[in-house]
């Protein structure tokens, strides 16, 4: 049996969606796109143009669910499936956009370089529990206009896995796409093996940028699945009362899934989000509140009973530091992401309210994300019935270590992380240098730094990478690009 | 003036009736606006300001206290116009071209209302040309710019080198902020000042304007 955990009755759920639609059929949502507007007016919606506002109907929201996925898949750069999101499955990708990297040298954040970017895609590629990767950080050394593109350059590039991103402006969603129409040959192909998805967000409260909303016009136009990401701040910009909260989530998330099925019926999509309660005496927006995570995982419910695979920010925490509040807030964060289903779960990597990444974190919150997978086993059965001949085994050798039923099983029961988690007893902890958390994990970015097997893309593939990149940059004025290592 | 406390210490419990029907009573017994606002009004918002500061309440406690202090305000804005008592000053709001995200920027404009600030908060995806004109009419001492996207920061060097070019810069003030924002930046555009949060912004604008 999967463990799992619920908040939601089917009763609240229903009660949820309901407030929400109405929402969004009597007070509307703002949206500062023309083409969104006329694409909701042509199918029946009612549009202010003055006010950029738009109303929807019950029947608009209807036929949006009816043509939504109810699944897809995602494929790495060779081409073979590593995401398959449906119902319970759950997968984990680092957070993402951080404008700042821990640097382990000064334990200070700093805005993070090319030669940041390039050691985080190497370490993300070999880690085992990190399905996907992100363009978790927004490289400072390139002009500000190419910055979300040249983060997917360089994840192309080093790493096969697939991307999960977005764009700052309208401009930078051509070279993104044609970055993907290079890696995979046509549009169809692309179609038909989806290598990235792209963040979308609403603003709270009930609106939607130009950008953002072009965003989903675009990606839909290619079929490239996106992911909703509604941030509804508990007490402040949404009601205090969590429900209130998820009836507000439901709202921009509905609006942002009737406009991309609008434009494209079937274009992929995850019920996202990134929701947060607001602190009222640091003014802030904890990530590692247990109130956020609760609404992460209920929104991930109602989702579910949308018929949706969803997605959420968690699994990461508010700490400065790779310190005990950033272990306890991503730990708790990431089980009970899993044990929810939430399908696609950005976070690990991340500090500091998602605006830094940290490489020694990545690396640690890799081990929770294998330990948690473990957990999502359960507790099955292993040929224990009848127990009997195990028990009298154990009382004539003494030990199970090298019992049949050992050997057969102890890989598949027992998970065993890696070095960055201490289990040594004192007398050997100390001999081995005595190393603490942070020290273990900037020992292992070291070694997978070193480890890195390079990409086996296709050079033409990678030249024409490099020259849309370059064209793109000359747009801006930057000449030349920071210098890539040869591998 | 007893009556005076009496409003600062009502203020300070943010009651917005009783602060209205004390100033409405102190100007009947004709004590002058300009001592209803400093010893009472603002003497209670400058104890809500410090215990703010202590961590001793938290926002929604300034803005109730705000909320008070602008009932009794509003009584007496005509008779403070008519004695040609200024405001503390007048700040100028917004979010840069390109941008929509407003959260931070709308926590500066409350807290700066609170603090005695007349506030034009021109909202979202301003240009520098909107910033000046609008600063230039109100007769504002500085100008607020806020971003949270990288893309957009430029549009604050755009703000700074169109003050300079105009012969304003020092004479209409720039402080900038935002996620993506720091001191650094803030040193690198020549902007005058930088604010971490809504309360730091508070002081920065108080030391422009030297208040």
């Amino acid at each position: 049996m999967r463990p799992s955990v619920k908040f939601l009755s089917d009763d609240l759920i229903k009660k949820i969606v309901s407030e929400a639609e109405q929402l969004l059929c009597t007070l509307g949502i703002e949206m500062r796109n023309a083409q969104a507007l006329g694409l909701l007016a042509d199918h029946g919606a009612k549009v202010d143009r003055e006010k950029s506002q738009v109303f929807f109907t019950p029947a608009l929201i209807k036929k949006a669910l009816k043509t939504s996925p109810r699944s897809f898949k995602l494929y790495d750069i060779p081409g073979k499936e590593t995401h398959h999101f449906q119902g319970m499955q759950v997968y984990f990708t680092p957070g993402s956009a951080a404008l700042y990297i821990l640097d382990h040298e000064t334990k200070e954040i700093r805005r993070p370089v090319t030669s940041d970017y390039i050691s985080y895609a190497k370490i993300v590629s070999q880690l085992k529990y990190i399905a996907s990767q992100s363009t978790a950080m927004i490289p400072g050394d390139v002009h500000e206009k190419i910055s979300d593109s040249y983060r997917l350059f360089l994840s192309l590039l080093y790493c096969d896995k697939p991307v999960v991103t977005g764009t700052f402006t309208i401009e930078s969603f051509e070279v993104m796409k044609n970055f993907q129409l290079a890696v995979r040959g046509s549009e169809k192909a692309l179609l038909e093996k989806p290598l990235t998805i792209f963040s979308c967000c609403p603003t709270s409260p009930l609106k939607w940028s130009e950008v953002t909303s072009q965003n989903v016009l675009d990606c839909a136009r290619y079929g490239i699945p996106v992911e909703f990401v509604a941030m509804p701040l508990s007490g402040f910009l949404a009601p205090v009362s969590l429900v209130g909260t998820l009836i507000q989530h439901t709202a921009e998330t509905l609006s942002g899934v009737v406009l991309s099925q609008l434009a494209r019926p079937g274009t992929p999509m995850l019920y996202g989000g990134s929701p947060a309660i607001f602190d009222i005496r640091y003014e802030t927006t904890p990530m590692g509140a247990i109130e956020t995570m609760m609404i992460d995982c209920a929104y991930n419910e109602i989702g579910k009973y949308l018929g949706l695979p969803t997605q959420a920010y968690i699994s990461l925490s508010d700490a400065k530091r790779l310190d005990a509040q950033a272990g306890m807030e991503s730990a708790m964060g990431a089980v009970l992401a899993a044990l929810s289903g939430i399908n696609n779960i950005s976070g690990p990597g991340m500090i500091d309210f998602e605006s830094c990444q940290s490489l020694e974190k990545l690396i640690v919150d890799n081990e929770v994300c294998g330990m948690t997978y473990r957990l999502l086993q359960g507790i099955e059965p292993k040929e224990d019935f009848p127990s009997l001949p195990l028990f009298q085994e154990l009382l004539q050798e003494k030990h199970l270590l090298i019992s049949k039923h050992t050997r057969r099983y102890l890989k598949e029961e027992i998970f065993f992380p890696g070095a960055v988690i201490d289990r040594a007893n004192r007398a050997r902890w100390k001999e081995e240098g005595g190393l603490d958390l942070e020290q273990r994990a900037h020992s292992e970015v070291e070694r997978l730094i070193h480890s890195y097997k390079p990409s086996e893309m296709a050079g033409e593939i990678k030249n024409e990478l490099i020259t849309l990149m370059q064209t793109e940059a000359r747009k801006y004025g930057q000449e030349k690009l920071p210098e890539l290592r040869k591998d | 003036m007893e009556i005076l406390m009496q409003i600062r210490d009502l203020l300070c419990q943010a009651d917005d009736q009783q602060v209205l029907q004390l100033v409405t009573k102190a100007i009947r017994e004709k004590i002058s606006a300009k001592e209803i606002l400093e010893k009472g009004l603002l003497a209670g918002m400058n104890i809500i300001s410090e215990r703010f500061k202590n961590h001793e309440i938290f926002l929604p406690d300034v803005l109730l206290a705000s909320k008070a202090m602008h009932a009794g305000l509003e009584q007496i804005k005509p008779l403070l116009i008519e004695a040609s008592i200024p405001s503390l000053g007048k700040v100028v709001l917004g979010t840069v071209q390109g941008d929509l995200h407003d959260i931070g920027k709308n926590l500066v404009g409350i807290m700066l209302k609170g603090a005695g600030f007349e506030v034009i908060d021109l909202g979202k995806g301003i240009t520098p040309e909107k910033f000046l004109e609008t600063a230039q009419a109100e007769q504002a001492r500085v100008i607020g710019m806020s971003a949270l996207l990288t893309t957009t920061m430029p549009v604050m060097k755009n703000m700074v080198a169109l003050l300079k070019d105009k012969g304003l810069q020092g004479k209409i003030k720039t402080i900038i902020g935002g996620a993506p924002v720091t001191e650094a930046y803030a040193r690198q555009i020549g902007a005058d000042a930088y604010a971490y949060d809504a309360a730091n912004a508070v002081e920065r604008v108080k030391e422009l304007i030297k208040v």
